[in-house]
């Protein structure tokens, strides 16, 4: 893992002490919230219904046992006794008190972290592959890269202020587990012909009201030049975003109002005045930090291991575990174990104190105290070996951390919502466990196969819903809620935005209605190999709509 | 409709409601009531007076309804803030 350096260090501890004396001085009446409300944004510090909210980064989702138990005693020292980890591979607690800030950010730079940039228009948290270092198709570990960003970008003079947030993120596979066209930039680690290292570059996917998916602005970016490209992408931004209609300032409406081609003209006029500067990545720089994500010392183990298989035919409900939460990993008798925040019926990407302590014990115990955060609100331990597994899942067990449903119909993104979020129109969450209690059988979810739902509670979209294969979108119609669904939506590497079917439900008709979706899914497909995306794609959305809304 | 005040204390961010003496507390049951328009802009110089002196934010007035001495909030958003999350709580050990 990366380590803070001297520098690092002092400016995350000055950045405490600063915050702590504009918080003393706003309790003391001295500034206004006017004065105060962008200086708490900039340290992640919201308003939200019931209380202020703390967003702190995980920089690319990774977090050390260390930083894990941390968190859990931030939960139980100065919150509810909880932690909700988010879309953005961060963190957030819901019920910090003000004065309680200064301190927790004092926790939190001792083990390294803070919640600068996770607010205000400027790059925020740059996000990764949660398999990262781990998985056995990628080119290469992105998060070198997205260190070498977030250093790039951090207190960055230029780019503190721009139109509107930014957002990157990097995948190391051609599978795109990073949902890279659905950021502001996207970045695929990429080999070139010589084998050296260089990226495609996406620009201008978002989600919000105007869901758009990034375009490729260039394939092959070299190694050296990454930081320049970027930074040129900015200076465009910055310069041609518009200041003057905050729902149309992302970049993803200048890259549609402008054409990809006239971006990339300018794009690339910025780069050749600054390309070989400053900017210029040396490999050297780049080797350094590479040696902070070397991975971890595996051991020479046969690429099956009859311990798990043993166990599996023992233990059922450990095979179905196997089955869904496991994900190859490169080394052979390794694997990459997912630890489902989504309890049947409970609440996404929530986790007790008493949760994240035993999943820190777990990672150091048997995972070489690395866990992850991934963008779909779960935890993963990205290097574990398949001897251990049987161990591992014994010890999430009696944690309740132990459900198999990594990619399933109950694996739901949902949004804090009306339940805790100022910006909702609608509840996400209440949704999501009613919809989670409805398909939560093992042998249903089996049934049904892969299928995301992603849930938001407005306009705003952090919980992905057009992305989901159903989307559902939270809205307020003349104070009620409703819910639009979308389908056909995904985040991967054939990315597309789902298609709003019809007319909206009710609180009462939309769990109803997803399962029509999903029962006309079931009769309709090809055979039980055909993923309900597949079939969707094949089928159109006509036959749902007609199971829905009647012909 | 009748309304009342509600704002977040600036200290903790906790959802409070203003009382017929000027205090702001957690029971939405102890709001002043207020269905008369003068008494509500006047109330509302008061409010503003404890938003300038640092006392609470966000400080708003919200339609609510009383049956049987018990102030609901009309907007289901403020019902939230009032009662609190509607999540179960029984997948959080620990929670409130």
């Amino acid at each position: 893992m990366y380590r803070y350096d001297e520098f690092d260090a002092a400016f995350v501890r000055q950045r405490v002490t600063q915050f702590a004396d504009q918080v003393e001085r706003r309790l003391a009446g001295e500034i206004s919230e006017d004065e105060f409300k962008p200086l708490r944004l900039m340290n992640g510090v919201y308003l939200q219904l019931h209380a202020y909210m703390l967003r702190i980064a995980i920089p690319y989702g990774t977090l050390s046992s260390r930083q894990m138990r941390r968190l859990a005693h931030i939960a139980r020292t100065y919150d509810k006794g909880y932690g909700h980890f988010t879309t953005r591979q961060n963190v957030q607690f819901n019920w910090p008190a003000l004065k309680d800030v200064p301190a927790i950010l004092a926790e939190l730079a001792e083990v390294e972290m803070h919640a600068i940039q996770t607010s205000g228009n400027c790059i925020r948290n740059v996000t990764a592959d949660h398999f990262a270092g781990a998985a056995f198709d990628e080119a290469d570990d992105p998060r070198p890269y997205a260190e070498i960003l977030r250093q790039w970008s951090s207190l960055h003079p230029e780019f503190s202020f721009l139109p509107r947030k930014f957002k990157i993120a990097v995948t190391g596979a051609a599978h795109d587990r990073a949902a890279i066209r659905l950021h502001d930039i996207g970045l695929e680690v990429k080999r070139g012909p010589d084998g050296g290292i260089g990226f495609a570059v996406h620009v201008g996917g978002g989600q919000g009201r105007t869901p758009m998916l990034a375009r490729e602005i260039n394939p092959f970016v070299p190694e050296a030049d990454i930081l320049a490209y970027v930074d040129a992408i900015l200076r465009v931004y910055n310069l041609f975003g518009r200041r003057d209609n905050k729902f149309k300032a992302r970049i993803k409406i200048l890259v549609h109002e402008t054409g990809i081609d006239e971006i990339r003209r300018m794009v690339e006029e910025e780069f050749d005045a600054i390309r070989g500067g400053v900017l210029g990545l040396p490999a050297e720089e780049a080797e350094r930090i590479r040696a902070y994500f070397a991975p971890p010392a595996f051991e020479a183990r046969p690429a099956v291991s009859a311990k798990l298989d043993a166990a599996r035919a023992a233990n059922p409900a450990l095979d179905r575990f196997v089955r869904s939460n496991l994900h190859r990993h490169k080394a052979p008798g390794y694997t990459s174990l997912t630890i489902s925040l989504k309890p049947i019926g409970g609440i996404p990407g929530d986790a007790s104190a008493d949760q994240m302590d035993a999943v820190a014990a777990i990672a150091e115990r048997w995972a070489f105290s690395e866990i992850r955060v991934s963008h779909e609100q779960n935890l993963i331990l990205p290097h574990l070996a398949l001897d251990d597994v049987p161990a591992v899942y014994a010890a999430l067990q009696a944690a309740d951390l132990a459900t198999a449903n990594a990619g399933a119909i109950t694996d739901i993104i949902a949004c804090p919502g009306l339940d805790y979020c100022a910006l909702a129109n609608a509840r996400s969450i209440p949704i999501a466990s009613e919809i989670s209690e409805r398909f939560g059988a093992p042998e249903r979810q089996d049934e049904i196969g892969p299928l995301s739902i992603k849930i938001s509670g407005c306009i705003n979209a952090c919980g992905h819903h057009h992305v989901g294969h159903i989307g559902i979108l939270g809205v307020d119609r003349k104070g009620e809620e409703f819910y639009q669904i979308s389908l056909g939506g995904n985040p991967d590497e054939s990315a597309s935005i789902g298609e709003i079917v019809g007319p909206g439900f009710s609180s009462d008709g939309v769990v109803d209605a997803v399962e029509t979706i999903v029962d006309t899914y079931l009769k309709l497909r090809t055979s039980p190999g055909e993923t309900f995306l597949a079939a969707y794609r094949r089928l159109g959305e006509a036959p749902f709509k007609e199971a829905l809304y009647g012909a | 409709m009748p309304e009342i005040f509600t704002a977040n204390r600036l200290f903790d961010g906790d959802v409070v409601y203003r009382t017929a003496g000027g205090d702001w507390v957690a029971d939405v049951d102890a709001a002043e009531v207020i269905d008369d328009a003068d008494h509500l802009a006047a109330t509302a110089i008061a409010v503003k007076a404890d938003v300038d002196a640092s006392k609470v934010l966000d400080a708003m007035p919200i339609a609510v309804v009383v049956t049987d001495g018990r102030v609901v909030p009309k907007r289901l958003r403020e019902r939230i803030r009032a009662f609190g999350p509607t999540v179960k709580s029984d997948h959080r050990p620990g929670a409130v």
